[in-house]
């Protein structure tokens, strides 16, 4: 649906050319949700715009539902944007319009009656939970409220593609999953390709299908998400996968953990699971195999493309030697495994 | 108060009104286009002209920068190609049209300027011409900033046609230099600047309520 070929893009600075986007092939395919991640300053902007051409590429192709737009007129370019929605992180909508009128606004430009613009719209008002807000203006509304009117407007000209432009970054986290769901059931309905660029693992956690990875402006690692999460290969790839699992100990624990092991100190362990571990039952074979007391201070499991991708910090009491076997094991089943203090045996129960 | 005093007053007043009215409007019709065309041609904006802008832009600064009361005996061929005459109120209104229209032009540009980008890329993105972007995103969105700035020049044209009236324009300003400098005649000077106080309280006045009628940011 989307096909990026061999995309370049170059601008040149006093302080000499900076290469934004770096040879960059890509292929969305039909009713697909792709996310492409990556830091700040990666090029992801500069990517997603062009593929409806605010941003012109220096050189390389873009097809998207078949048409080349880079080979269009300024004119048949303008009719090709019609069918390619796209929303923002600060939702952009025209404070001078109500909802109503900021959803109608893509099919005005078409040229499209009053008549047909009610009756195109108001599904979508439906869908996205705005009946009741259509006379609002956007300062009357909330980032979420703003972002579902920014996805109607990106819909009313039925559009077979969704851009999304860093979406949720400026929505709270609750927020940002009621949208990514609002996406992911848009996606089923209308049967939309959607191509979404973000910052954030829980993103793509939550919603997509597949994933690449943007780094100083190359695709450096792209994966269907499950495998994605399972077998990680570049070093960035593990690092943002890492990053989605930082849990922290409740403060009240955290402040009691030690740097170093002393006297009467028993070892915390930080174990994640992301190879196909999560499903052996680890917690029973140290306490079994190596007569291990174990304390779990925090757990969580979660599943990705029905992957389990786990996260837990135990506190471990026994002997000397067998907890070295333990991590051993541990370790050789694939868990990653890190220590990451000692509490003192007062603050924490084995009994 | 004779009735002669407010018969000249009445008809002074309504010979400013009428002079500020008529150029407010000529220095509308010529300086809101000129003020969009600066914007659209400015560097990074949605119809990039360079050379246009620098042409532009160097001819409302340099009307700019010209004083009213020279501007007004510098045109005096203008007007009389014009209006037939160089004396009295259609007269006044050539070089009053003028000295606004550059003004206009700015005041224009500058709304425009505070317009959101990401407004003109979402409408870009949606498939918007440049005269759909003008016309339903860039005027709409800068309506408030175009009438604080129309306020401030109808306002400045009071002021200006004050002046006019000073070298055969009449209104206000003419009838305070005859009766109230010229004959010593305070209370008359008194009544000119009361009214014209007035005056410009009201337009404040009705501007800011258009400005809040078209204004839908957080209030």
């Amino acid at each position: 649906m989307i096909i990026l070929n061999e995309i370049y893009k170059k601008y040149s600075t006093p302080s000499g050319e900076i290469t934004a986007l770096n040879n960059i092939n890509l292929r969305v395919s039909p009713g697909e949700i792709f996310g492409i991640i990556g830091k700040s300053g990666a090029g992801k902007s500069t990517l997603i715009r062009c593929v409806n051409l605010l941003e012109k590429p220096t050189s390389g192709q873009v097809i998207v539902a078949g048409e080349e737009l880079t080979s269009l007129s300024p004119s048949e370019l303008r009719n090709a944007r019609r069918k390619i929605g796209m929303i923002f992180q600060h939702f952009n909508l025209l404070t001078s319009r109500t909802v109503y009128d900021n959803i109608a606004l893509p099919l005005e430009l078409c040229g499209y009656s009053r008549q047909q613009i009610k009756e195109n719209i108001m599904p979508l008002l439906d869908l996205t939970g705005l009946m009741d807000k259509i006379n609002h203006f956007p300062a009357q509304l909330s980032g979420g409220q703003k972002q579902r009117v920014a996805i109607a407007r990106a819909l009313a000209s039925q559009p077979k593609v969704l851009l999304s432009d860093e979406a949720t970054s400026a929505l709270d986290p609750e927020t940002t999953h009621k949208i990514l769901d609002l996406l992911k059931n848009i996606r089923d309905t209308l049967k939309l390709t959607i191509l979404l660029i973000t910052h954030e693992m829980s993103v793509i956690k939550a919603c997509c299908d597949r994933v690449a990875i943007l780094q100083h402006g190359e695709l450096i690692e792209e994966n269907e998400v499950g495998e994605f999460f399972a077998h990680p290969k570049t070093p960035i790839a593990k690092k943002f996968i890492a990053s989605s699992l930082t849990h922290t100990l409740p403060d009240a624990i955290r402040s009691k953990v030690l740097a170093f092991e002393q006297p009467d100190t028993h070892p915390v362990w930080r174990l994640r699971f992301i190879e196909k571990t999560a499903t052996q039952p680890i917690v029973s074979q140290l306490i079994n195999q190596f007569n291990l007391r174990i304390n779990i201070l925090q757990a969580n499991v979660d599943y990705i493309k029905n992957h389990p991708l786990g996260i837990m910090i135990i506190a471990v009491a026994g002997d000397t030697s067998k907890i070295q076997a333990g991590m051993l094991y541990l370790q050789n089943l694939g868990v990653q495994l890190e220590v990451i203090g000692y509490v003192p045996n007062n603050i924490i129960s084995f009994a | 108060m004779s009735q002669t005093t407010l018969f000249l007053l009445l008809n002074a007043s309504l010979a400013t009104i009428y002079m500020v009215f008529i150029s407010s409007i000529l220095a509308t019709i010529v300086g809101l286009p000129l003020g969009i065309l600066l914007y659209i041609t400015r560097k990074g904006n949605i119809l990039e002209q360079k050379s246009i802008y620098q042409i532009l832009a160097a001819i409302v600064n340099v009307g700019r920068s010209i004083p009213f009361i020279i501007l007004m005996i510098a045109v005096i061929p203008f007007t009389r190609l014009i209006v037939g005459t160089s004396i009295g109120m259609n007269a006044a209104i050539v070089p009053l049209s003028l000295a606004a229209m550059p003004f206009i032009a700015r005041v224009v540009e500058n709304a425009l300027l505070e317009v959101n980008r990401g407004l003109i890329e979402a409408a870009t993105a949606m498939g918007a011409t440049s005269w759909q972007i003008i016309i339903k995103v860039l005027i709409p969105e800068s309506l408030p900033g175009i009438i604080n700035g129309l306020t401030l020049t109808v306002i400045s044209l009071i002021g200006f046609s004050a002046m006019a009236g000073a070298v055969g324009g009449g209104g206000l300003g003419d009838l305070a230099i005859r009766y109230g400098y010229h004959r010593f005649d305070v209370s008359m000077m008194l009544m000119t600047i009361i009214i014209m106080v007035v005056f410009v309280q009201l337009i404040q006045w009705i501007g800011d309520r258009m400005v809040h009628k078209f204004s839908h940011h957080k209030r």
